[in-house]
């Protein structure tokens, strides 16, 4: 027990450069925050479920709108026109006016569909069966189904419109596809919803973890009373903090993002079995990296802004005294 | 080191824990504030410490005003002082080591730097052999022995303490003021509240003695003890 009487006493505390000292107290303060976790593991795993059900809702929508975002745009080559040629029109008129509109650059392809075909059509869809055959004549006039050439714009495509319907053959002109166009305002209305939303959850997951660490504050009461009192600046005792904010937020987000894509997984089956039932090919489209790094960062943002203000506020009541 | 100039700590009742005291204590001292319960020892350390702060009056600890040490300067001001306490405050959740280590921890020492000087302070109390047990296996004087290696881990030039004696019994409290004796031999100023007249008076250590706030003596030299 002998005291060095070489050993100077009074020599200065030698620290190493800041930024391998910031560097190295963050990097040990991570692991020990993690390790904290793990040794209440049900508390740590009810915390992280909650933030991460929360985050994977809005998620989840999001996953969805792009989804059907994704399949109804492939909708969007499908504007056919329909056009109903006057009642007075043979089907020879009917056949040359057809010819004559395929012949336009920006047309693609003209179907007809005479007024018997029609009919029948009718008869075999409507169920009405035998009951128009008390029909004298039949009501339905020609159609002629215009699909527009690729290349047209909007305005092209109205232009396309205004000329059909100015046809002396012409009876009226129905776009078949205006619903896509409200189908897909209503889908961007529901993505701005999302973020309204998501920012209500956001702050309720700040409010989560500020209260997560309020506990944790007041359960290291002594500790940040000792560290204060031998020289522990705000920072030092808030940085463990939040740290532990941080872990919450990034293991809810990574959990929320896992619920999301298992979610897709279980759900590709039977989606496949839909589309099939429609001829159609559809692949679920999942999170990209990027939308996954986003919804973790979040979750770790929303970790550090809860943390950080609950630390800060309860720890200040704690001074030695 | 710590001039006190004219200090009163007055309370919010109006009560005066310190009245108009002044005093010095030199660089390399060792000197014991005594007095009664009450009489403003804890206080006299709490303002050395910046814990509390003066009603009127200059602390000034090693050419230093505390009166300009910024609330956000006072986590430095307080890592160039040792502190002992008579409840050792120590950290019961994590071994002894660990516990020595905090104040390097706090200041940003490397680890290997940490982990020398820790063995070196511990080596000093004596508890070498006990670095990775928990504070509560080990006795009170024990204890108090890791509080004091946590004080001087980080070589402050000042050490303050706060009745480190006052839960010991008389064999180990000479065994702490023999290791705090053995700091000031080697330069570190010391300055301890006690109300252990009968230690004190064998270390023959300078006093400071107070009464209801002010200096009833400060020399045990030029005053003859009031207990023999």
């Amino acid at each position: 027990m002998a005291v060095s009487r070489h050993q100077n006493a009074v020599a200065p505390l030698r620290t190493r450069d800041p930024v391998s000292t910031w560097f190295g107290r963050h990097a040990s303060i991570s692991v020990a925050s993690l390790k904290q976790l793990a040794r209440a593991p049900f508390s740590s795993f009810m915390i992280i479920g909650v933030i991460g059900l929360t985050l994977a809702l809005p998620t989840a929508l999001h996953v969805l709108v792009t989804n059907a975002q994704a399949i109804s745009g492939t909708w969007d080559d499908a504007l056919d026109f329909s056009v109903f040629l006057a009642d007075e029109l043979d089907l020879a008129a009917a056949e040359r006016l057809a010819t004559l509109i395929e012949q336009r650059a920006d047309v693609e392809r003209v179907t007809l569909v005479s007024a018997a075909q029609a009919l029948a059509e009718f008869r075999e869809r409507s169920g009405l069966g035998t009951a128009l055959d008390q029909l004298a004549n039949n009501p339905l006039p020609h159609t002629l189904l215009i699909r527009p050439a690729g290349l047209n714009t909007p305005e092209t495509m109205a232009l396309l419109r205004e000329e059909l319907e100015h046809l002396s053959e012409t009876a009226a002109v129905q776009i078949d596809t205006d619903w896509v166009a409200r189908f897909h305002a209503i889908l961007d209305l529901i993505d701005q919803g999302i973020g309204i939303g998501a920012a209500l959850l956001g702050l309720a997951i700040v409010v989560i973890i500020g209260n997560t660490i309020r506990l944790d504050v007041e359960n290291r009461r002594d500790e940040i009373e000792v560290s204060k009192l031998i020289g522990a600046s705000d920072g030092f005792v808030r940085r463990p903090f939040l740290w532990s904010g941080g872990w919450l937020g990034v293991l809810g987000g990574t959990l929320a993002v896992g619920l999301v894509e298992g979610g897709l997984v279980l759900l590709d089956a039977p989606m496949t079995r839909l589309a099939g039932l429609y001829d159609g090919n559809v692949d679920l489209v999942g999170l990209t990296l990027r939308e996954a790094g986003l919804a973790i960062g979040l979750g770790a943002s929303l970790g550090l802004i809860g943390s950080w203000s609950a630390a800060s506020r309860h720890m200040r009541a704690i001074e030695p005294g | 080191m710590i001039r006190f100039e004219a200090v009163t700590r007055r309370f919010l009742g109006g009560q005066e824990a310190l009245s108009g005291l002044t005093f010095a204590v030199d660089t390399g001292d060792m000197v014991f504030v005594t007095g009664h319960s009450g009489a403003g020892k804890s206080t006299l350390l709490k303002l050395i410490a910046l814990i509390d702060r003066p009603t009127s009056g200059q602390v000034i600890v090693d050419g230093q005003n505390t009166r300009r040490v910024q609330r956000r300067k006072i986590p430095g001001y307080r890592r160039q002082i040792g502190m002992v306490f008579q409840d050792h405050k120590l950290l019961y959740d994590r071994p002894v080591a660990d516990n020595v280590a905090l104040p390097l921890v706090i200041a940003g020492t490397g680890p290997r730097e940490t982990g020398r000087r820790v063995r070196a302070a511990l080596e000093q109390v004596g508890l070498l052999h006990k670095e990775r047990q928990k504070p509560q296996t080990l006795s009170a004087g024990e204890q108090q022995r890791v509080g004091i290696a946590r004080a001087i881990v980080s070589r402050p030039k000042l050490l303050i303490a706060d009745e480190p004696t006052g839960n010991l019994d008389p064999d180990l409290s000479l065994e702490v003021m023999r290791i705090f004796r053995r700091f000031n031999e080697v330069g570190v100023t010391l300055m301890i509240a006690s109300h252990d007249i009968a230690l004190i008076d064998r270390l023959g250590c300078r006093r400071i003695e107070l009464e209801a706030g002010r200096l009833a003596r400060a020399d045990a030299d030029e005053q003859p003890p009031l207990w023999p």
